[in-house]
C-alpha cells in the first residue's frame, strides 16, 4: 500500500525547503519524538532516513520536512498533494527520554534540523522543563516554524549566518552566553555534524565552559534500518562503533568521533553527483517534451 | 541396458561473459537431459534421498513422474512438500543433503536431484501452467508471520492450505527475505522468488509490506488485531564485526550492506536505480562462506579488477558450496587460504588502503569440530585493497525479541524452541535462522513447516 501525500507546503521562499503530511495510520499511532522512518519514493528508488517532525495519531499523519540536497529529495519535492509515496517504513530509532529536568534544557536546531528538534520540544515541554531553544541557518529565508517553536519554548533565539534575522553568526554564539550565565541540565543539538561538533566542543568541560550532558542526531547513511547493513555505523572517540538506526539516532554527543564521521558521510558524494546530474538533465528534457507537445 | 554412470552436465553462461553481467550462472537441464538424469533414477524401493532432505520430499516419486514426462503431475506433486521448488532447486546444498544419499553415487555420481527439481519448476513457469495447489475451505482463523523469508513463506504456505487466514508481515519493501536481499540474481533471479510468492497470493496469503513488528506493531497489538497464533522467522540479520583495528574507514562494508545494496536495491543498475554502490578496483573479502563468494562474485560484475577472498582456514574446511567456489574458481576470483585479517590500514583521508593479514595453520580441532587455524607468528603481510567486504557470520536481531521480554532466548540471543517451533509463550512459534543461527534455505523451511504443524495442532485444541 503506498502512501498519500496529504498536504505540501513550502518552506520560505528558497524553494529547497518543503513541509510534508503522509497519512500513515500505524506509523502516526507509534510516533514519538526521536524516531525517524525510511523512504522510497519509487520502485528505483533508494531508501533513505528523515526525522519525524511532527505527528498526529488521531489524524494518522506524520509530518516530515524536506530538503533539496540531492536526487531523492529533489524528486520528492516534485511531488503534490494526492500523490503517493510508495515506501514509508517506521517509526524507526529510539524515543527520546521524557523527564522533567532541574535546571533549563537548551534545544539548538540547525537548518533542516530544525524540523526534528519540534517534536522533542513538544514532549519535554509537556513535563514542565524550561526550555531555551536556539534555531539557526545560513539565512532568515531558511528559518522555519518560528511560530510553532515559540509557544512551547520559554526562549526562542533565532541566529543566522548572514545577519538577515537575529543574531548574527553560528548558533553556539547564544550558547556561549547562555551557559556563562546559568546552570543548563541538557542540550539537545539537531543540525549539520560540523554544528554539533563546535556545540559539544563547547559543553565538553574542556573549554571554561562547565559541562552540559549534549544530546546529538545524527543523520547517517542507512539502508534497511534495523541493524542490518551496517551502513550507518558510526565511530565513537575510545575507536569502538555503534549502529546509529537502533541505538541513536540520538546519542551521547561527547563520545561521537565527528571528524571520522564527516569523512564516512560523503563516501557516496561522486555517485550523488551522478544522480543529481542526470535527473536535472532529464526534468530539463521532460520539461522541454511538455513544452514541444 | 546399461545405466549411465555420469549425470548430463549442466549448461552454465560462459564465465568470460558471465563476469560482466548479473544473469544466472547455471542455464538448467533441456527436456532431453532431464530425461537422460530422470532414466537413471533407480526407483529404490527403501530411497535414502528422502532422509536427506529436510522436508522429506518424495524424490523418486517426481522424479518417476518426470520419466513419464507427466510434467504438470510431478510439479503438482512436488509443491505437496516443497512450496518453493525453483527456489530450493537452485539453492539448497543437495550435495550434502538428498544427492549425497543417492546410492548411485558410492558407485559414480548421484541423481543430480536438484537439476531436476528446478527443471520441472522452470517448465511451470515457462509454460505458464501455474496453478493453485490445493486447500481447505477458510477457517476465518487469523495467523501472523513474521519474516518473509523461507522460514515464513513455507509456514504460510502449509497454514493456508490448512485453510487458516494468513498474513505476513514483511520488514522491505519486498517479500523473500534472504532470498532477495541476500542471494544474488546470478544465482537466484528475484524474478522466480517473485513468481513463488505469487503462489501463496494464490492461496490467499496476504503480505504487509514496511512493516517492522516490534516497531509499527507489537504482538499484543496484533493479539488485539484477532491474530491467534505468531511465527518468527526473522532470520539472523545482525552482520558479526571483526574486532580489527580500521572498521571504521571508509571502504569496509558488511557483506549485508553489499548483498542489499546490489540485490535488493538493484545498486548494480545504478544509475537507474538511485541506491549507489562504491567498491573500488581491488577488493578483499574476509570470510568463507556462502555469503562470502556472493560477495566477491558480486563485487567482480561491478566492475572490480582483482577480488580476493581472504580465508583463515584451509580450502577443506571452507563451509560455502563447492559448486559455489567452483563456479567463483572459474570466474577469476583468487583464494587466499590460511590467512586471517589483523588490521585495516587507511589513508589521509580514511580511505582504505591496504588490509594486513597473517598466516595461519591448523592445529587440534575446536568445537565445530574443524581444525583450529592458528597465527604463524612473524608471518604478518599487506594485500593493497580499496575496499574490505566482512562476510564473517551474522547474529540474532534483537529489534522483534526485546519487545516481548517473557520470550525465552539463548545466551546468544536467538529464540528458544523445540524441535517443532514451540517457545515458552504458547502461541508465539518460531523457526529458521533466528532459532539456529545462520543455516540454509531449506532447513529454515522444514522449521518453518514443522511450525505450521505445531500451530495448527496448537488451535486444534
Amino acid at each position: 500500500m503506498p502512501y498519500k501525500i496529504l498536504k505540501k507546503q513550502q518552506l520560505g521562499t528558497s524553494g529547497t525547503l518543503f513541509e510534508m503530511v503522509l497519512d500513515t495510520p500505524l506509523i502516526a499511532k507509534k510516533a514519538f519524538a526521536g524516531n525517524f522512518i525510511l523512504l522510497r519514493i519509487d520502485e528505483k528508488g533508494e531508501r533513505f532516513p528523515l526525522t519525524i517532525a511532527d505527528y498526529d495519531a488521531e489524524k494518522g499523519t506524520i509530518t516530515i520536512v524536506v530538503q533539496i540536497v540531492g536526487k531523492s529529495t529533489k524528486h520528492l519535492s516534485t511531488l503534490n498533494v494526492g500523490d503517493y509515496i510508495s515506501d514509508v517504513v517506521g517509526p524507526l530509532g529510539n524515543k527520546i527520554d521524557i523527564k522533567k529536568y532541574q535546571k533549563p534544557i537548551i534545544i539548538i536546531g540547525g537548518g533542516v534540523g530544525i524540523a526534528p528538534c519540534y517534536p522533542q520540544v513538544k514532549q519535554l515541554k509537556k513535563v514542565a522543563n524550561t526550555i531555551y531553544t536556539i534555531l539557526g541557518a545560513k539565512t532568515s529565508d531558511l528559518i522555519f516554524w518560528r511560530d510553532k517553536f515559540a509557544r512551547i519554548s520559554d526562549k526562542l533565539i533565532i541566529t543566522t549566518d548572514d545577519g538577515t534575522e537575529g543574531i548574527k553568526g553560528f548558533v553556539t554564539n547564544p550558547l556561549k552566553d547562555i551557559l556563562n550565565e546559568e546552570e543548563i541540565s541538557l542540550v539537545i543539538a539537531i543540525g549539520p555534524l560540523i554544528m554539533m561538533k563546535n556545540v559539544t566542543l563547547m559543553t565538553n568541560g574542556k573549554s571554561d565552559l562547565p559541562f552540559v550532558e549534549t544530546v546529538v542526531s545524527l543523520n547517517t547513511i542507512m539502508i534497511d534500518g534495523t541493524g542490518m547493513c551496517g551502513g550507518c555505523r558510526f565511530p565513537t572517540v575510545d575507536g569502538e562503533f555503534h549502529f546509529a538506526c537502533v541505538e541513536g539516532p540520538d546519542v551521547n554527543g561527547h563520545t561521537v568521533d565527528y571528524e571520522n564521521l564527516i569523512k564516512r558521510s560523503i563516501r557516496y558524494s561522486t555517485q550523488e553527483k551522478v544522480s543529481m546530474d542526470r535527473y536535472t538533465n532529464q526534468c530539463r528534457s521532460l520539461t522541454k517534451l511538455k513544452e514541444k507537445n | 541396458m546399461t545405466r549411465l554412470l555420469l549425470r548430463p552436465k549442466m549448461p552454465e553462461q560462459d564465465p568470460k561473459k558471465r563476469i560482466s553481467n548479473f544473469k544466472e550462472v547455471p542455464l538448467g537441464y533441456s527436456e532431453e537431459f532431464a530425461q537422460i538424469e530422470a532414466n537413471r533414477c533407480l526407483q529404490c524401493a527403501d530411497p535414502k534421498c528422502v532422509l536427506g532432505c529436510p522436508v522429506n520430499i518424495d524424490i523418486p516419486g517426481f522424479i518417476k513422474l518426470i520419466k513419464e514426462k507427466e510434467y504438470r503431475k510431478a510439479i503438482e506433486y512436488i509443491k505437496e512438500f516443497n512450496i518453493l521448488p525453483a527456489v530450493c532447486g537452485r539453492v539448497c546444498p543437495q550435495e550434502v543433503q538428498c544427492e549425497q544419499q543417492c546410492i548411485l553415487g558410492k558407485k559414480k555420481e548421484p541423481i543430480a536431484i536438484g537439476a531436476l527439481e528446478r527443471f520441472i519448476a522452470d517448465w511451470e513457469r515457462k509454460n505458464s501452467l501455474k496453478a493453485c495447489p490445493d486447500c481447505r475451505p477458510p477457517n476465518n482463523i487469523k495467523i501472523a508471520i513474521i519474516g518473509s523469508g523461507p522460514a515464513g513463506l513455507t509456514c504460510a504456505a502449509d497454514l493456508a492450505r490448512l485453510g487458516y487466514d494468513v498474513t505476513i508481515f514483511e520488514a522491505f519493501h519486498k517479500g523473500g527475505g534472504v532470498l532477495v536481499y541476500g542471494i544474488p540474481e546470478f544465482r537466484l533471479p528475484k524474478e522466480i522468488v517473485k513468481e513463488e510468492i505469487s503462489t501463496l497470493e494464490m492461496l490467499g496469503v496476504k503480505i504487509e509490506y514496511n512493516k517492522i513488528i516490534g516497531k509499527i506493531l507489537s504482538i499484543d497489538d496484533l493479539r488485539d488485531m484477532g491474530f491467534k497464533a505468531f511465527f518468527i522467522g526473522v532470520g539472523a540479520g545482525l552482520p558479526i564485526m571483526l574486532n580489527i583495528p580500521g572498521l571504521n574507514l571508509n571502504g569496509v562494508v558488511t557483506a549485508n550492506e553489499l548483498l542489499t545494496r546490489a540485490n535488493l536495491m538493484k545498486a548494480y543498475k545504478f544509475p537507474e536505480y538511485d541506491t549507489p554502490i562504491n567498491i573500488g578496483r581491488v577488493i578483499t573479502v574476509v570470510g568463507g562462506g556462502n555469503v562470502a563468494l556472493d560477495s566477491a562474485r558480486v563485487a567482480q560484475r561491478l566492475g572490480a579488477e582483482r577480488v580476493v577472498i581472504v580465508y583463515r582456514r584451509s580450502e577443506e574446511e571452507m563451509p560455502a558450496r563447492r559448486e559455489e567456489y567452483h563456479h567463483a574458481q572459474d570466474e577469476g576470483i583468487q583464494f587466499q587460504f590460511l590467512t586471517n585479517p589483523i588490521e585495516i590500514i587507511g589513508d589521509q583521508y580514511s580511505n582504505v588502503e591496504k588490509l594486513k593479514v597473517i598466516k595461519m595453520k591448523l592445529g587440534e580441532p575446536d568445537d565445530s569440530g574443524r581444525r583450529r587455524p592458528l597465527p604463524i607468528e612473524g608471518s604478518e603481510f599487506y594485500i593493497p585493497t580499496d575496499t574490505v567486504i566482512l562476510a564473517v557470520g551474522t547474529r540474532a536481531n534483537p529489534i522483534l525479541t526485546k519487545t516481548i521480554p517473557d520470550l525465552k532466548l539463548t545466551k546468544y540471543g536467538y529464540i528458544e524452541t523445540d524441535e517443532y517451533g514451540r517457545t515458552n509463550i504458547d502461541d508465539i512459534f518460531a523457526g529458521g535462522d533466528i532459532v539456529t543461527g545462520s543455516a540454509t534455505v531449506i532447513s529454515a523451511m522444514g522449521a518453518g513447516r514443522k511450525a505450521a504443524e505445531a500451530i495448527d495442532e496448537y488451535l486444534k485444541h
